[in-house]
């Protein structure tokens, strides 16, 4: 039987996978949707086809965050206090994001698009990239002393060649992702584009993933520790990314979709395995690291935490499914479109 | 200046900032249901039109509170990690039941209600604003129900050197958020309706659309006169629970250095000078104090002197007076804009009753267009004497704002991320009120040729634009 940390260790991976699962093509759509479209109007339906849920994907990093607030609060503080510069970066990002995609479309002067379009691009890559980054670094390990308070540079600490790889992989990723998401939500030229760009990139994701699994291996003790485990969510996650390439190939985009998507899920699974049964590792010793007991919530709060989430997740998920059934069709032609 | 400094600016500044949205977003998503529930009772479509009117503004709105609530979740971790590892075990709960309880309805169904109008019934359109509506205000409770513990902290006890939760159902039913929450949401329903009281004033005054704007002008006088009465009297609890549980607040939000005496008289303006610890010019209401404290017309208020010296013997030594004169004139600002909310409001429910609203007097009608500044100013300044009110407390008694600030940034880092998030706030601000006047000028008749890019000479879709 799990015990409660146990438990909430799990949930909040859970929780980023679904965060990297759901925001990841939302990420992926705002990057290309500055690069892929050929006319305004093939942008417009790019920006539409995530316009009823890229704010509740949002919203998995934010629970995501609380629970580890919550349930680590030390994990919490030491996380967020010490990658502070990366995270200003990264609410910028989602910030600038947020509002561009409500207000791009409230005028009709090229100045403004221009703008509101930037801030998609910027918004939509800095903080998948600086996330990867800092689940990177979780199992790299970095400065954290015996008051839990980490005091890392952010050249060499945070970032480095390992870290900036991961963040790399996890663009590349999204942007697979997003661009088999615009293949499932459209037709057309756009569908084509979509499709054939989708495949260029797999080759160089592919390498740049490759060269990462290889880095951790030599980087990071998680192949030491969770030896069998680990190499059977690499082999699974090469599996995936095999078919998504075959899937692909073959104009099953829904298939597809799912397997970058199980790509991506893999990719924080293997890192949440790895950490188990840290949160964070130490680089400056073993007895410093932060781990689901020393950093976690008395019982009773875990305990009433429980009660509450399990009431409340079937509903969570059940709305948050048929609100995709309701938005499940294409975007034809004669779509009014918000964005 | 230090960490501690700039971190408590960039505190107080995003969340006043994130505050200006909050309200509006909890009032008008309301106000909207409360119309679409018209149009589907009725089937009038001009109520269709007002929620989507209302709508657009609601929306532009909407993504600035969203994109800087996520801000204020971060910033406790990063600028307040003591206070965080302190807290955690009880202020985390709340906070994470906020997500998972009203974010994740409030954004779905958000969603739903943009994209949906042609994809859903009427009636689970209707649904989806609603749960909007219900998932702000739950956002609203729990939020509060954080803030409540951080006033007045209940069900924990200090273990291992941090505060761990005991008793979940004390927590949520903390005398302070029992007050507080219904001050603050029904203060977010008269934004909600100043704001359409406002906008309908200048559309009225410019003879624009006038049945539609009277319409939604009366709707709004409605919601806007019950919530504004129903913010003094939930203020007024307030406040009694203010001199129970956090007297040194009240002292200073009175300017009261000594003894008030019996009965205490209410302090209407005061020169305060917190270096001598006096007050002079008093211009003093008889036993208003004592009814604004105690609900009757006699007994004493503690001051700040007083106050001082039983804290120094409980917590040791220290000041414990907060700035006392934003204390002070944040609480008279506050209550001399519910006041002139409340004037307003009744002035147009007797307008409406006299059928006097179709021939709208133009100096009532300008009143009403500077009533749009009225919960703005009355919700910041609120606030301000809540969480200034506190200090040096984060939380009361339990941990000072100078222990709670991270120990491991640097200034350096906190300042230039008080640079960046007020730049970007201040241009949101811009783009905001720029995007606020160019919904109004389009008005609700307005073919939106923003949203609807079909296109009736395209040879394809010509079929479907002549029928």
């Amino acid at each position: 039987m799990l015990s409660l940390n146990e438990l909430w260790f799990v949930l909040i991976a859970v929780l980023f996978v679904g965060f990297f699962f759901l925001e990841g093509f939302d990420f992926g759509v705002g990057m290309q949707s500055q690069l892929l479209p050929k006319d305004e109007r093939q942008r417009r339906v790019m920006i539409n086809s995530i316009g009823p849920f890229w704010d509740a994907n949002e919203v998995w990093l934010i629970t995501g965050a609380g629970a580890m607030f919550a349930a680590f609060p030390e994990w919490y503080a030491t996380l967020f206090s010490g990658f502070y510069v990366p995270f200003v970066f990264a609410l910028f990002g989602l910030i600038l994001r947020g509002v561009a995609f409500e207000y791009r479309g409230k005028a009709q002067s090229g100045g403004w698009r221009t703008t509101w379009d930037l801030s998609i691009l910027i918004g939509s890559f800095l903080p998948p990239f600086l996330l990867a980054i800092v689940f990177a670094s979780f199992i790299k390990g970095l400065p954290i002393d015996g008051d839990m308070q980490m005091h890392a540079a952010f050249f060499g600490d945070i970032v480095n060649v390992y870290t900036v790889l991961a963040g790399v992989a996890v663009v590349l990723l999204c942007n697979i992702h997003g661009l088999l998401f615009t293949a499932l939500r459209t037709f057309g030229e756009l569908q084509e584009r979509a499709r054939k760009r989708s495949r260029a990139l797999l080759l160089p994701t592919g390498v740049v993933l490759l060269a990462f699994v290889i880095m951790t291996y030599f980087q990071t003790d998680i192949f030491k520790v969770r030896g069998a485990l680990l190499w059977a969510i690499a082999v699974l996650g090469l599996v995936a990314f095999l078919l998504a390439g075959y899937f692909s190939k073959n104009k099953r985009d829904g298939w597809a979709f799912g397997m970058t998507g199980a790509v991506l899920g893999l990719s924080v699974i293997a890192v949440f395995v790895g950490l188990f049964p840290r949160v964070m590792v130490s680089s400056l010793g073993e007895a410093y690291n932060l781990t689901i007991t020393n950093s976690a919530s008395g019982h009773y709060s875990l305990k009433v935490m429980t009660i509450v989430a399990l009431t409340m997740l079937p509903f969570v998920l059940g709305y948050q499914i048929w609100s995709y059934f309701i938005f499940h069709k294409r975007l034809s032609d004669k779509e009014t479109l918000e964005y | 200046m230090d960490t501690l400094m700039l971190s408590r600016m960039q505190f107080a500044s995003t969340t006043i900032f994130h505050f200006f949205f909050v309200p509006v977003t909890i009032g008008l998503s309301f106000i909207i249901a409360i119309m679409e529930t018209m149009y589907v009772r009725s089937g009038n479509e001009e109520y269709k039109r007002m929620a989507k009117f209302w709508g657009k503004l609601f929306l532009v709105n909407f993504a600035i509170g969203v994109v800087t609530g996520i801000l204020q979740e971060f910033q406790f971790g990063m600028n307040w990690s003591d206070y965080s590892r302190f807290v955690g075990d009880v202020f985390g709960a709340p906070l994470a039941i906020e997500a998972l309880l009203a974010f994740f309805l409030e954004s779905t169904f958000i969603g739903i209600w943009i994209f949906g109008w042609e994809k859903v019934s009427k009636k689970i359109h209707l649904l989806s604003i609603w749960f909007v509506a219900i998932g702000t205000t739950l956002s609203a409770f729990w939020i509060l129900a954080a803030n409540s513990f951080m006033q007045h902290p209940v069900g924990y006890t200090i273990n291992n050197g941090r505060a761990e939760m005991n008793d979940f159902l004390s927590l949520i039913t903390n005398g302070q958020v029992l007050v507080e929450f219904p001050h603050t949401v029904l203060g977010a329903f008269a934004t909600g309706a100043f704001l359409i009281i406002g906008v309908s004033a200048i559309k009225l005054l410019r003879k624009q659309n006038v049945s539609f704007f009277q319409k939604s002008f009366k709707i709004a006088a409605i919601v806007g006169i019950i919530s504004s009465i129903g913010v003094a009297f939930a203020g007024h609890w307030q406040a009694q629970y203010l001199v129970k549980t956090q007297p040194m607040k009240m002292a200073a939000s009175e300017g009261l250095w000594g003894k008030s005496g019996d009965p205490a008289p209410w302090t209407v303006v005061a020169n305060i000078d917190p270096e001598k610890m006096v007050s002079t010019h008093e211009l003093k209401i008889p036993y208003a104090l004592s009814f604004l404290s105690y609900s009757t017309f006699s007994g004493e208020v503690k001051g700040m002197k007083e106050l001082q010296a039983e804290y120094e013997q409980k917590y040791g030594p220290g000041n414990y007076i907060p700035p006392v004169r934003t204390t002070f004139w944040s609480f008279r600002i506050m209550i001399a804009a519910g006041m002139a909310m409340i004037f307003i409001t009744l002035w147009a429910v007797y307008l409406m009753w006299r059928k006097k609203l179709d021939q709208p007097n133009t100096g009532f009608l300008r009143i009403c267009l500077s009533g749009l500044l009225l919960p703005p100013i009355a919700n910041t300044a609120g606030w301000v004497m809540t969480e200034f009110g506190r200090q040096p407390w984060t939380v009361f008694g339990l941990m000072t704002t100078e222990r709670s600030v991270s120990p491991n940034i640097t200034a350096g880092q906190v300042l230039f991320s008080l640079i960046t998030f007020n730049a970007i706030y201040g241009v949101l601000l811009i783009v905001l009120i720029y995007l606020f006047v160019k919904v109004i000028k389009k008005g609700p008749y307005a073919i939106d040729e923003d949203s609807h890019s079909t296109d009736p000479y395209n040879k394809k879709e010509g079929h479907h634009a002549l029928t």
